[in-house]
């Protein structure tokens, strides 16, 4: 404990290495709190859910901060429904029939055009459809009939995609000439700002029919991180990225390191043969393409995190550490505290456990800490070659998603961004200790 | 991979050149040589039964090729009208003769010698779907078709990174903790992620956000017609893959480098030379470049070699046409040979480094003991 405080101390003399830790406590705080806010089960529901599951969201938009360093105020999701107190009257008409009037308000005050319109109506009959007509009031008193038609259980009119409706604007996308003035052309257009309202006129054939409305206006922009391509929210796989990809790397880092140190101390004690075939294998394995080999694994197999994780640790058991461990155990080996141990019988795997190994912590330790990002970046590596993890959302997973879509070509920066930040952040925490590690454990700089 | 020998300085020794020395060079040579064989032989067909992994590939082609000849033969005009007993005949037979043709009639077992025996000798043989782009199937011809591209690039960035950083290690070393010093060391982390990470920052600020480089690809389509133009745009798409590969591994290479010269300038016999009053050229030449050449070479061996792997990942960000690419495709499309010619040839370069090395040490370093130690390799 006490060399623990010592080496916490002599870290502290480092601003880099506080900054560090500060980033890799940040980092594992967030993990914690995913792991409580969203536990697992509920992490997977969110990202695999499906669309049905973010239809209230809308696509691609960025995130809600990016309107700060704009003039502009970017428009966000507005979502009006019967449900939700919008007035509905009804009245009954003669031989059975009832006309229902729905009016759908919202204000607008954004400098942006909506990026979609859905309206969703659950209708409820026995036999015969309930007929309906919509009409779009503008905040200057214009009108304009968005068209009629028949509802189904569960009806959705996505209102931005109405082909006819475009047509009939001018050939402008609804969701810019719904919003804009009527000689505005798609180039020069900008919302006017005010009261709108979504009326719906339903006939119903039946008693007992009625309608639920719920219009949805998709913004622009949503949350702090932004939606992609499925609508989903990227706070979900950027929060749920970060234990997966601490524990990924320490697992990694930690399978790989003691393994290979454990093989190095028994080659070294034990001598002769075994040292000969360990340092063979050792030497076969560098012809082994570690990334080709993980790739056929994800193609043919499985390409679970965790299977990865294996595979990973199997290949780098017998890696080329080995060499570098056994220089510095050899010398250990000579060591007079050694021969004392030998001398008063100490049993073998004792002395490679008690003696040897301790020795060669201190030279573990800052080439342990610049691992664990080196695994986070292969597992991200090998999620934008497409073979990340079917299930669990990653970072690497999210910039694949962006590549794939184009978010490049298309500008969506802050989908590559946010999932990059993250990475890059987990690099420099584990690198900045891990190189003040370096000059604390060995003082007399590092021998290669 | 830097190397974990270390070397003091050389000191004139008497070079015994009776016959003994000579029959203990040439066993040692020849124990080196049958052990590094060895070494490529079981590395290869480790690989040979991971690529086929111990045989389950066979039943993915077997599945494809039974798919492809089906649909292959119930679309063929002629052959529709046949009664259904012949035409399963027939696909019964074709599908024979593709499994013959990519020898799927013999247990695999029998066949992973067979490929190990021809890879060994570098016949690579035929590739089983991909092609190269002048309709070669041929592995060699696949392969070196995609090397120019990987060797221009890789070559154009580690020659970069390494000589930079064996000056620019130099210079610092010399100037050891001044405000220069500790701003190149305090970019080292930039090590903790890897080249492809940087390429898709790169891309997208000069590719996407100026566009003033292109996303990927290795020249403009269509290519240019004039030399001039060809090799302007050559550059043009190599700018941003050198620049993502010069961020993620220069700076971590002086940082080593410059370590290893600290370390080998602050030995004694550096002190002795700096208080006989000698300049600081032939002290850095004589008495610190000198020792640790051994290592040094070795660096620079190994670098040549990584060459010939490529980057998977990096090429595939940047749409680089390279051996990397290459490798991910075989893979993509269960093409063993390919696979296996590109791991056979990496081997090979491998172990005749590794002990062309062995051999080069002797002669740089003669404290070196020939047949002594030897547990020094690699």
């Amino acid at each position: 404990m006490n060399a623990l405080r010592e080496t916490f101390k002599d870290l502290a003399r480092y601003p880099s290495a506080v900054t560090g830790l500060l980033i890799i406590g940040a980092l594992i705080a967030i993990a914690i709190y995913t792991l409580i806010a969203i536990p697992y089960s509920e992490g997977i529901r969110l990202w695999r859910g499906g669309e049905d599951l973010w239809i209230e969201n809308p696509r691609n938009a960025r995130p809600a901060w990016e309107d700060f360093f704009f003039r502009t105020r970017l428009s966000k999701t507005i979502i009006v429904s019967t449900q939700r107190g919008a007035a509905k009257t009804v009245r009954d008409l003669p031989g059975g029939m009832r006309v229902v009037e729905i009016s759908l308000p919202f204000n607008y005050p954004y400098d942006g055009f909506p990026s979609e319109i859905n309206l969703f109506l659950e209708a409820q009959f026995k036999e015969q459809r309930p007929y309906v007509s919509f009409t779009w009031v503008m905040p200057d008193g214009r009108r304009i009939a968005l068209g009629e038609r028949s509802v189904r259980a569960n009806e959705r009119y996505s209102i931005s995609l109405d082909r006819q409706l475009a047509q009939r604007l001018g050939r402008r996308p609804p969701e810019i000439a719904l919003f804009a003035a009527p000689d505005a052309t798609v180039d020069n257009a900008t919302p006017i700002k005010g009261r709108y309202q979504l009326q719906i006129e339903g006939l119903f054939f039946e008693p007992h029919s009625d309608i639920e409305a719920k219009l949805v206006v998709y913004g622009q922009v949503y949350g702090l991180a932004g939606t992609d391509h499925r609508r989903r929210d990227l706070m979900v796989a950027l929060l749920w990225g970060t234990p997966v990809a601490l524990a990924f790397g320490f697992l990694a880092a930690v399978g790989s390191t003691l393994t290979t140190l454990l093989i190095a101390a028994v080659g070294v004690w034990f001598g002769r043969w075994i040292d000969a075939v360990i340092q063979r294998i050792t030497e076969v394995n560098a012809i082994l393409p570690l990334l080709p080999i993980l790739i056929m694994i994800g193609l043919f197999y499985s390409r679970s995190l965790w299977v990865m994780l294996g595979a990973i640790i199997l290949l780098s058991i017998f890696s080329l550490g080995i060499k570098t461990y056994r220089s510095i155990l050899l010398q250990v080996k000579e060591t007079p505290y050694i021969e004392a141990a030998r001398s008063y019988g100490t049993g073998n795997f004792r002395i490679i456990f008690r003696y040897m190994i301790p020795r060669i912590i201190p030279v573990l330790i800052p080439q342990f800490v610049t691992l664990i990002p080196s695994f986070v970046f292969l597992e991200a590596g090998l999620a934008v070659l497409g073979l990340g993890d079917p299930v669990l959302p990653t970072w690497g997973k999210v910039v694949n998603d962006a590549y794939a879509n184009g978010a490049l070509y298309k500008g969506y920066y802050y989908w590559v961004l946010a999932p990059s930040a993250f990475l890059m952040l987990t690099g420099a925490g584990f690198a900045l200790v891990g190189f003040a590690l370096d000059r604390v454990f060995n003082p007399r700089l590092r021998t290669l | 991979m830097q190397e974990a020998v270390s070397f003091s300085p050389v000191k004139a020794e008497p070079r015994g050149s009776s016959r003994a020395t000579l029959a203990r060079v040439l066993q040692y040579v020849l124990t080196r040589a049958v052990s590094l064989f060895l070494t490529v032989v079981i590395g290869v067909y480790l690989s040979i039964l991971i690529a086929n992994m111990g045989g389950y590939v066979d039943q993915i082609r077997k599945a494809q090729i039974r798919e492809q000849v089906g649909s292959a033969v119930v679309a063929d005009r002629s052959l529709r009208l046949l009664p259904p007993a012949e035409m399963r005949r027939i696909i019964d037979e074709r599908i024979a003769l593709e499994e013959t043709r990519l020898g799927l009639d013999r247990p695999f077992f029998l066949r992973s010698f067979t490929y190990l025996g021809n890879a060994l000798s570098l016949s690579l043989g035929r590739a089983e779907r991909l092609t190269s782009d002048s309709g070669s199937k041929q592995v060699r011809d696949v392969i070196l078709e995609r090397l120019p591209a990987t060797l221009l690039l890789f070559g154009t960035t580690d020659l970069i990174v390494f000589f930079t950083a064996i000056l620019v290690a130099l210079f610092l070393s010399r100037r050891y903790g001044t405000f220069l010093d500790k701003a190149v060391i305090a970019l080292a982390p930039t090590s903790a992620a890897p080249a492809w990470f940087y390429g898709i920052f790169l891309i997208l600020i000069f590719a996407s956000a100026l566009r003033i480089l292109p996303f990927g690809g290795m020249v403009d389509v269509p290519p240019p017609e004039s030399t001039v133009g060809f090799a302007l745009s050559l550059l043009k798409h190599l700018a941003l893959p050198v620049l993502a590969m010069l961020t993620g591994s220069l700076f971590i290479a002086i940082y080593n480098w410059r370590t290893f010269f600290l370390i080998y300038s602050s030995e004694d016999y550096v002190e002795v030379a700096k208080a006989k009053g000698l300049p600081s050229g032939t002290i850095e030449r004589r008495y610190i470049l000198r020792p640790t050449l051994p290592p040094i070479i070795t660096s620079f061996a190994f670098t040549l070699i990584s060459l010939w792997s490529g980057a998977i990942i990096l090429e595939t960000v940047f749409s680089w046409p390279g051996l990397g690419r290459l490798l991910f495709q075989a893979v993509g499309q269960f093409d063993t040979p390919v696979i296996i010619g590109s791991v056979v040839i990496y081997a090979y370069l491998l172990a005749l480094t590794v002990f062309l090395l062995d051999i080069l040490y002797a002669l740089v370093d003669p404290r070196v003991k020939l047949g002594g130690d030897m547990g020094r390799t690699l």
